[in-house]
C-alpha cells in the first residue's frame, strides 16, 4: 500500500477498511471522497461518507480498547514495582538496623531509622558502607512513595469506578492480582473477595484451616474498620460492588457515582447490626442487590 | 456578527444561549430539537458567543484536533459538513464514539495530532481547522496540520497558556505561540469570562 493511497484502497469491507484506518498513513491529504468515487469504491459521496463513518467508528472502537488494555498493563507494572520497592526497602532497613545496632550500640528499626543512619557523617570505611546502604534504603523508600503517587494518579484513568470504590492503590493491586482489568472484570465476586489470599485458601482446601474471609481487600476501611464478627459480610458486600465496578470500567468506562452510594448504604446496614440498631438487612447472602 | 447557519440563539431558563439542532449528546438542556451549546464548556462556543468573526457559515468540511469527549465537536457536526475528530487519549474517545455514532458526518479518530501522517489517508482537505489540544507546542501542532487546510480555509485555535508554561505570564506565552504560528493571524481575543487564560485565534494559512 503506497503512501499515495487512501484508507479505502485495500477494499471497503468493514474489517479491512477499519484496519487500514488504524494502521495506514499518507504523506499528504488528498480529495479522498472524489478519488474513492472515481476508483469505484463508492457509488457517490454519500455512500463514501457512510462507509467512512462505519470504518472510523470500528477502527476507533478497536484502537480505544487496545490502548486501554496497554494502560492497565502499565498500571500493573507500576503497582508491583511499588510493592517490590517497599518490601526491599524494609528488608534492607532491617539489615541496616542490625548493623547499626552492632556498631553504635543503639538501635531503631524500619526505614525511619535507616534515614537517621543515612544522615550520619561516616568516620571510617566500614561506617561509610553502612551509611551508603542506609542512603540506598532511604532512596528506595522515596521511590516507592513516588510510585505510589504515580499509581494514585493513573489508576482512576484506567478504572474510574474501581478506583473510586477501592481507592486507587487497592484498585491497582486487584488488577495486578487478576492479571489485568479484563481478567478482573471476568472474575466472580467470590474470587475478587479472596484475591491475594490464595495461600490461605489452599490451606483451607487441604482441610487445615478455616476458610479465609478476605484477601487483599482487607486493607479497605470497610473491611478493616468493621467489627470482626461482621467482617465476612462486609468483605462479601465490598467484593460484590468491586466486581461490578471492574465490569463497568472494562465494558463501558463510564463513571457511575451511584455505585459508591450503594456500597456506602450496604456497609452502613451491616455495621448497624453490631451497633445494636439492627436494620432490615437480609443477612449475609448475596453481596449486592 | 452573524452566527453560522444551524446555530441559533434560543431561550433556556430565561436566557439567550447558543444552540444547535441534533441528537442530545451529554445531558445538555434541550428546547425541542435544539440543544444548548454552553460557551463555558466549549471554546469554540465562547468564540461565537463573544462575537468573533470565525468565518463559519455552516456546511463546511472540518478537521477538529483535540476533540476530547466530543462536547464541542458534537455541536460542530450539527451545523457543519463532514467533520473529522482527532483525539489522542483513549478514555475520552469512548465518549466521543457515543457522540459520533448517531452523527453520520462525524468521523472519530484515535490519533496523535502531532503526527498528521497517521490520518492523512483518511482526512480530506478541509475548510476549517479547529484546534483545542492541551499539549505543549500548540503552535507547532497547528503548523503541522496546515497541510489539511484549503488555501482560503480558516484556523480556529484555542491557545491554552497553562499547557505551554505554568511559570510564565499568559500574555508572554500567547505572544510566543503567535510568533511561532505559520499563519496569517486575522483576529485574537481572550476567552474570559468563559475560559481563563485562553486566547482564541482566527487565522488563515499564509501563502508563503
Amino acid at each position: 500500500m503506497s503512501d499515495e493511497e487512501g484508507w479505502f484502497a485495500g477494499g471497503t469491507d468493514p474489517e479491512t477498511a477499519a484496519r487500514r484506518v488504524r494502521e495506514g498513513s499518507a504523506d499528504r491529504p488528498r480529495d479522498w471522497p472524489a478519488l474513492a468515487v472515481e476508483g469505484g469504491f463508492a457509488a457517490d459521496e454519500s455512500e463514501y461518507y457512510a462507509l467512512l463513518h462505519e470504518a472510523t467508528l470500528a477502527a476507533t472502537r478497536a484502537a480505544v480498547r487496545e490502548r486501554e488494555a496497554a494502560d492497565d498493563k502499565q498500571l500493573v507494572h507500576a503497582v508491583r514495582a511499588m510493592d517490590d520497592a517497599d518490601r526491599v526497602a524494609n528488608e534492607l532497613a532491617e539489615r541496616v538496623a542490625e548493623w547499626a545496632g552492632a556498631r553504635y550500640g543503639e538501635s531503631g528499626g524500619g526505614v525511619g531509622f535507616a534515614r537517621e543512619v543515612a544522615a550520619r557523617e561516616p568516620a571510617d570505611p566500614g561506617e561509610e558502607r553502612l551509611v551508603a546502604l542506609a542512603t540506598r534504603v532511604a532512596e528506595l523508600a522515596d521511590e516507592a512513595e513516588t510510585l505510589r503517587g504515580h499509581v494514585e494518579r493513573t489508576a482512576p484513568g484506567v478504572a474510574p469506578n474501581l478506583s473510586a470504590l477501592a481507592g486507587p492503590v487497592l484498585a491497582a493491586r486487584l488488577i495486578a492480582l487478576a492479571g489485568g482489568l479484563k481478567e478482573l472484570a471476568r472474575k466472580p465476586s467470590g474470587t475478587v473477595q479472596l484475591l491475594g489470599a490464595e495461600d490461605a485458601l489452599f490451606t483451607h482446601l487441604r482441610g487445615q484451616a478455616p476458610s479465609p474471609k478476605h484477601g487483599v481487600i482487607f486493607t479497605h476501611d470497610y473491611v478493616r474498620g468493621t467489627a470482626p464478627e461482621d467482617r465476612g459480610s462486609a468483605a462479601r458486600a465490598l467484593a460484590g460492588k468491586l466486581a461490578i465496578a471492574a465490569r463497568v470500567d472494562h465494558y463501558s468506562g463510564e463513571r457511575r457515582p451511584e455505585l459508591d452510594r450503594q456500597l456506602d448504604e450496604r456497609i452502613a446496614r451491616i455495621r448497624a447490626r453490631t451497633d445494636g440498631a439492627a436494620g432490615p438487612d437480609t443477612g449475609d447472602g448475596g453481596g449486592s442487590s | 456578527m452573524s452566527l453560522p447557519e444551524g446555530v441559533q440563539r434560543r431561550t433556556f431558563d430565561g436566557e439567550e444561549r447558543l444552540a444547535t439542532r441534533g441528537e442530545p449528546a451529554y445531558g445538555e438542556p434541550t428546547d425541542g430539537e435544539w440543544r444548548l451549546w454552553d460557551a463555558g464548556r466549549s471554546k469554540l462556543g465562547a468564540m461565537l458567543e463573544l462575537g468573533m468573526d470565525t468565518g463559519l457559515a455552516g456546511g463546511e468540511t472540518v478537521l477538529y484536533l483535540g476533540a476530547a469527549a466530543g462536547t464541542t465537536v458534537s455541536h460542530v457536526a450539527d451545523f457543519a459538513g463532514p467533520t473529522y475528530a482527532v483525539e489522542f487519549a483513549p478514555r475520552p474517545t469512548r465518549d466521543l464514539l457515543d457522540v459520533a455514532e448517531p452523527r453520520g458526518n462525524l468521523f472519530p479518530l484515535l490519533k496523535d495530532a502531532r503526527t498528521p501522517r497517521t490520518y492523512a489517508h483518511v482526512v480530506e482537505p478541509v475548510d476549517v481547522l479547529v484546534q483545542d489540544v492541551a499539549t505543549r507546542g500548540q503552535a507547532r501542532v497547528a503548523n503541522l496540520n496546515r497541510q489539511f487546510l484549503r488555501e482560503d480555509g480558516r484556523l480556529l485555535l484555542a491557545l491554552k497558556a497553562r499547557s505551554e508554561d505554568v511559570t510564565t505570564a499568559p500574555e508572554e506565552t500567547f505572544e510566543a505561540a503567535l510568533a511561532d504560528l505559520e499563519y496569517e493571524v486575522l483576529a485574537t481575543e481572550r476567552l474570559e469570562p468563559y475560559h481563563e487564560d485562553h486566547l482564541a485565534v482566527v487565522a488563515r494559512p499564509n501563502s508563503g
